[in-house]
Parts: structure tokens; C-alpha cells; sequence
């Protein structure tokens, strides 16, 4: 098919533009790679657009992983991001199929009682209030509790669960099997996608979640890595800085660790991004269905 | 077992009563057990951590002391809320929060239909792939570290002064001057967003039939009166649907980004309704105050909703219910 000059040149304007917007998008990634391996006195003086790492030096990863506050966050993210993800899983699981199922004469009440928590809720204070009551306050369990499930992600799974062929379920029960063995041994197995899905959205929402932390959150060795982060990139408490947990051994971090422990904080997700990423665009779509 | 001996005595009396929603109702009970079981946590969950504050939101009513608790607190009526609107903030905290979310749907919400028509129209697949994975990245970064990479770019000595002092210009520090607050937090959420954002339209995009376009084809169309008379009108449910969700939490502007980007000297641009609440009820503790000033903005919120849907059920098909 023939293109017109007109044609010709959207096409070509269209292909500048996005390589434009994806380099735009890299960009500030890539200036914070080169900024955290290369030398810390030529990072501090540097000036402008930088295309390659000056000198060579992981001296400010050496001080990422010296630092006691920046490494106890990294251990309760990890358990904060396991522990939610797992019960995440499990609540979005039982909702999801039991919401799924046809014949159930309640589904659709309840169903609509989480809906409308998306459109109206109590609010932070009343939430924060509640949180005090239940003694969950400066506690561990503040932070994998009250978000044990999201009704945008129970839909996902749900619809997703409504695509599984009636038929299997049917043969099972005609089995003996009950709806908590057609779930775990049917369903979920056959639905390896979006539990895929799941995982990676649960997980990255443990993993960069800062807000629950600083409202419920006093004691700093509870701390997720994000909170600690923020004092570093942005309030720039040098308490944090130059302390940490221990508050024993001072020590001076320059510019240069604000560039690793964001590489430090970030590289999990970009490393799991790419293997989820065909995973996760089906589940948009399939939320997009129902949403 | 008193379930099974009710359920016995109603299968004994006549047929009629099968019908009954008391029957129907054990029956299903019966049959649907461990459904019920499964869905015992979830609705606990919901209703301890969604329904109960809903009704602790009377305390916005209430002249609440932690002493006295929810209960013994003195009902005070409309006071915090006649508080609020005479107060100081009131149509400070009001603009910027109308400002703002309304910058995001003039700019933010068509960037990622722009991009998606964009994508498809690439002729490279692998290109667009390319293009695909780079643009939905940001949407997994932390807003920590988002704005952590904004305030250091953006600082008298960063990246952005630099590349402007090339052209001459004078350094500014940008995340001080409430001028340049808007700017800086509209771009940097379309630079988060914009990809995420288009998955969804490509996707509505990939369910036109084909056939559509061989037949404006036939008729002579263009790429561009395609795009028109095909492509837009196909994804056009899926950007009404999107805009009412929208529309439903536009007075809830990214406090949480907010909160990690303003300092006081962007107040004057940046305090929005959101930010309000988290310093008087969590920094100041007062809980009353920042209840009612909550409840008012969520209220708008469903309001908007609730207008956004009707008048999109009025005028299309399209509508949430």
C-alpha cells in the first residue's frame, strides 16, 4: 500500500515522538545509575545532562549497606511485602470465588457493599481512629491488616475466576469435592495469570507504600525502607543520615548515597517488571471488562 | 443442626412454601455452606475496616475527646463544619483542590488517549512494544522515590537549573516558589501515568471490528478520518467510563504526592483538602475538626459521582450503573 507524503510524514514524526517520550521516561533512571556508580566528588560538583559514569566508584553502596536505619527498612519492607502479599492472596482469593459463583443468593449484596467502598469511605481520621482502638497502633500489624484486600483487585480476580469452565467444578463436586478444594485445586491452579497479576500488584503496593507507615508508625526500627527513603531524599533529617537506627557510630553521607539507595529501593521492581509485564496487561484488561 | 431440622420441617409441608424466602434462603444456606464460610472474613474485613469508620464519621458531629470516646463525646451538629467554611483556609484549600484536579483531567486524562492513538498507529510492532514497556515503568516506581528524583532535579544546584543556565536563565528553586507548584506536580504525574493509563484504550482499541476499517477504507478514507469515524467512536465507552470514575475521586488530588512534594511556602498552591486533613487531624489532633473537613470533601467526591454517572446515562449508554 502506497503512503501519501502527508502519511509519511506522520509516520515519521509519530516514531520521533515516542522515541522522545521513552527517552524521556528513561532518562531520569539513567541519570541516577550513572550519578550512584561514579565518582562522589566529580557527583558533587557535576553540572547538567550526564551520558556516562565518570571515574568509577560504589563507595555510596558502600554506605547504602553500612547504613543500620537503611537496612532494617529493607528487612521490614521484605517481611511487610511477604506477609501482606500472602494474606492479600488468601482474602482476594476466597472473595473472588465466592463471588464468582452463580448460584449464590448473597453474592450480589455483598458485592455491592465492597463496591461502594470505592466510591465512599470513612475517611482518614475515622480509619486512623479505628486503628488506634484495635491497639494496632506503632504495631507491625497496622501495616498488613487494614489492607488485607482492594476491592479493584477482588474484581480482577473474579472475573478472571468467571472465565473457568463450569463443567470442571461440576465434575469435582459430583466427586465429593468441596468448594474450598475446587478453589485451591481447581480454580486457583488454572488461574496462574492473574494470581500472577495479583502478586505483582499487591506486592509493588507493600513495596512502596509509605503513607499507612508514617501515620501508624512511631517506633523507627519498624520503619519500611520507604520511610526511611523519604528522610533521606526529601526531609533530609541529617539525623537519619548521619545516625541511622543504632544512633551509635556517626558517620558523614554525602550527596551520593541519595542516588544508591534509590537504585537500592527501585532495582527489585524494575528486576521483576519485565518477566510480569505480559502477565499484568491482561490483568488491566480484564479489570477494564467489569471496572 | 437446627438449621437441618427447620429445613426437614418445611420440606414437609406443602409445595407452596418451597417458594418461600425463608426456604429459599436455608436451602441456599444449605447448598452454599462453604461459600458462606469463604465469605465470612471478607465481610468481617469490610465492615471493621470500611464500614466502621463510615459510622465513626459521626464524631464530625461530635465534639470528640479521646477521654470520652466515640460515645461520651458531646454532640456539637454543624459546628466544625460551619468552622471550616468561615475559616481562613477555606477558599484557599477549595481552589487549590479544584485547580489541581482539574489540571489533571484538562492535561493528564487526554495524555494517555493521545499516546494510546498514537501507539496504534505505529507501523513497527516491536517499536511499539518498546515504547509500551518504557511508558508503563513509572507507574511501578515508589511516589518516594518519584519525589525524591523531583527534588533533587528541581534543586537550585540540579539537572533542570543546569540544562536552563545553558540558555541563560537564573537558577530557580523550584519546589519554594508556589508558582511553579501546579507545573511541577501535573507534568511529573503525567510522566508517571501516561502509559499506565493507555493500556486500557489499546485494549478497547484491539476489540474494534476489523471490518470497520476495511469498510471506510473501501469508502476512501484516510488514516486520520479513520481514526475519526472509527477508532475514537470505538474506544469512546471505555473514555466516558473512565472519566466518571474520574470525575468520582476528582476532589481527592494525590494527597500522599502532594504531601511529599509542598513545603509552607507552596501552601498558597499546593495545601489542598487532603493535606489539610492529615496536619490538623494526625499532626494537631484534632480529630472532630478533620473528620467533618474530611466527610465534606468525600461527599463532594460521591456527588460528582453520582451527577457524573446520571447525566452520562442521560446523554449515552455508557454509565457505571
Amino acid at each position: 500500500m502506497k503512503r501519501s507524503y502527508g502519511e509519511r510524514l506522520f509516520d515519521g514524526s509519530n516514531v520521533v515522538l515516542m522515541l522522545l517520550l521513552s527517552a524521556v521516561t528513561l532518562y531520569p533512571f539513567l541519570y541516577v545509575l550513572i550519578a550512584s556508580i561514579s565518582d562522589p566528588a566529580w557527583v558533587v560538583k557535576m553540572r547538567g545532562l550526564i551520558w556516562y559514569p565518570h571515574g568509577f566508584s560504589l563507595e555510596s553502596y558502600k554506605l547504602v549497606f553500612d547504613n543500620p536505619a537503611i537496612l532494617t527498612g529493607y528487612g521490614n519492607t521484605l517481611l511487610y511485602v511477604v506477609a501482606g502479599t500472602a494474606l492479600n492472596i488468601l482474602m482476594t482469593s476466597l472473595g473472588a470465588y465466592a463471588l464468582s459463583r452463580q448460584s449464590v443468593k448473597w453474592k450480589n449484596p455483598v458485592m455491592f457493599m465492597i463496591v461502594f467502598t470505592m466510591f465512599f469511605n470513612g475517611g482518614l481520621i475515622p480509619t486512623y481512629l479505628l486503628i488506634n482502638n484495635l491497639g494496632m497502633l506503632d504495631s507491625r500489624w497496622a501495616l498488613i491488616i487494614p489492607s488485607a484486600m482492594s476491592a479493584y483487585n477482588l474484581i480482577i480476580m473474579r472475573t478472571a475466576f468467571q472465565s473457568v469452565p463450569v463443567s470442571l467444578e461440576e465434575s469435582a463436586k459430583l466427586d465429593g469435592a468441596n468448594d474450598f478444594i475446587v478453589l485451591f485445586r481447581i480454580i486457583l491452579p488454572l488461574s496462574m495469570p492473574v494470581v500472577a497479576v495479583m502478586i505483582l500488584f499487591y506486592g509493588v503496593s507493600h513495596w512502596n507504600s509509605w503513607f499507612n507507615a508514617l501515620i501508624y508508625l512511631r517506633t523507627r526500627e519498624l520503619y519500611p525502607l520507604q520511610l526511611i527513603l523519604r528522610e533521606i531524599l526529601i526531609t533530609n533529617s541529617t539525623d537519619s543520615m548521619m545516625t541511622g537506627v543504632g544512633g551509635a557510630d556517626k558517620m558523614p553521607i554525602g550527596e551520593t548515597i541519595k542516588y544508591a539507595a534509590i537504585i537500592v529501593a527501585t532495582v527489585p521492581i524494575l528486576l521483576l517488571y519485565p518477566f510480569l509485564q505480559k502477565y499484568f496487561v491482561k490483568g488491566v484488561m480484564i479489570g477494564a471488562v467489569k471496572g | 443442626m437446627s438449621l437441618m431440622l427447620k429445613q426437614r420441617s418445611a420440606a414437609e409441608k406443602p409445595a407452596v412454601d418451597k417458594d418461600s424466602w425463608r426456604y429459599s434462603t436455608l436451602r441456599d444456606l444449605r447448598i452454599n455452606k462453604y461459600i458462606y464460610i469463604m465469605l465470612v472474613p471478607v465481610v468481617a474485613y469490610y465492615v471493621l475496616f470500611y464500614y466502621v469508620p463510615m459510622y465513626g464519621l459521626q464524631i464530625a458531629f461530635k465534639d470528640y475527646t479521646p477521654g470520652l470516646g466515640m460515645w461520651g463525646s458531646d454532640w456539637v451538629g454543624f459546628r466544625y463544619f460551619h468552622d471550616f467554611f468561615n475559616s481562613y483556609y477555606f477558599w484557599r484549600l477549595l481552589r487549590n483542590t479544584l485547580l489541581l484536579s482539574f489540571y489533571e483531567l484538562l492535561f493528564g486524562f487526554p495524555a494517555s488517549i493521545v499516546l494510546a492513538l498514537l501507539l496504534n498507529e505505529l507501523r513497527s510492532s516491536r517499536l511499539k512494544r518498546f515504547v509500551q514497556t518504557v511508558t508503563y515503568m513509572p507507574h511501578f516506581i515508589s511516589l518516594v522515590v518519584v519525589a525524591g528524583m523531583l527534588v533533587d532535579f528541581l534543586a537550585r544546584d540540579g539537572l533542570i537549573n543546569n540544562v536552563l543556565s545553558w540558555f541563560g536563565a537564573e537558577p530557580i528553586a523550584f519546589l519554594r516558589e508556589s508558582g511553579w507548584f501546579r507545573t511541577i506536580f501535573i507534568s511529573s504525574n503525567v510522566w508517571q501515568s501516561v502509559g499506565w493509563g493507555s493500556i486500557i484504550y489499546l485494549s478497547a482499541m484491539s476489540g474494534i471490528d476489523p471490518s470497520l476499517y476495511e469498510a471506510s477504507r473501501v469508502d476512501g478514507a484516510s488514516r486520520w478520518r479513520q481514526t475519526l469515524s472509527v477508532t475514537l467512536p470505538g474506544i469512546m465507552p471505555t473514555v466516558v467510563i473512565l472519566l466518571i470514575l474520574q470525575i468520582g475521586h476528582f476532589m481527592s488530588v494525590g494527597t500522599d504526592k502532594i504531601l511529599l512534594l509542598y513545603n509552607s511556602s507552596t501552601y498558597e498552591t499546593a495545601d489542598v483538602i487532603g493535606t489539610f486533613v492529615y496536619r490538623k487531624g494526625i499532626l494537631e489532633s484534632n480529630f472532630s475538626y478533620s473528620s467533618a473537613v474530611g466527610l465534606f470533601n468525600a461527599l463532594i467526591n460521591f456527588t460528582l459521582l453520582v451527577l457524573a454517572n446520571a447525566i452520562s446515562r442521560r446523554t449515552s449508554e455508557n454509565k457505571l450503573w
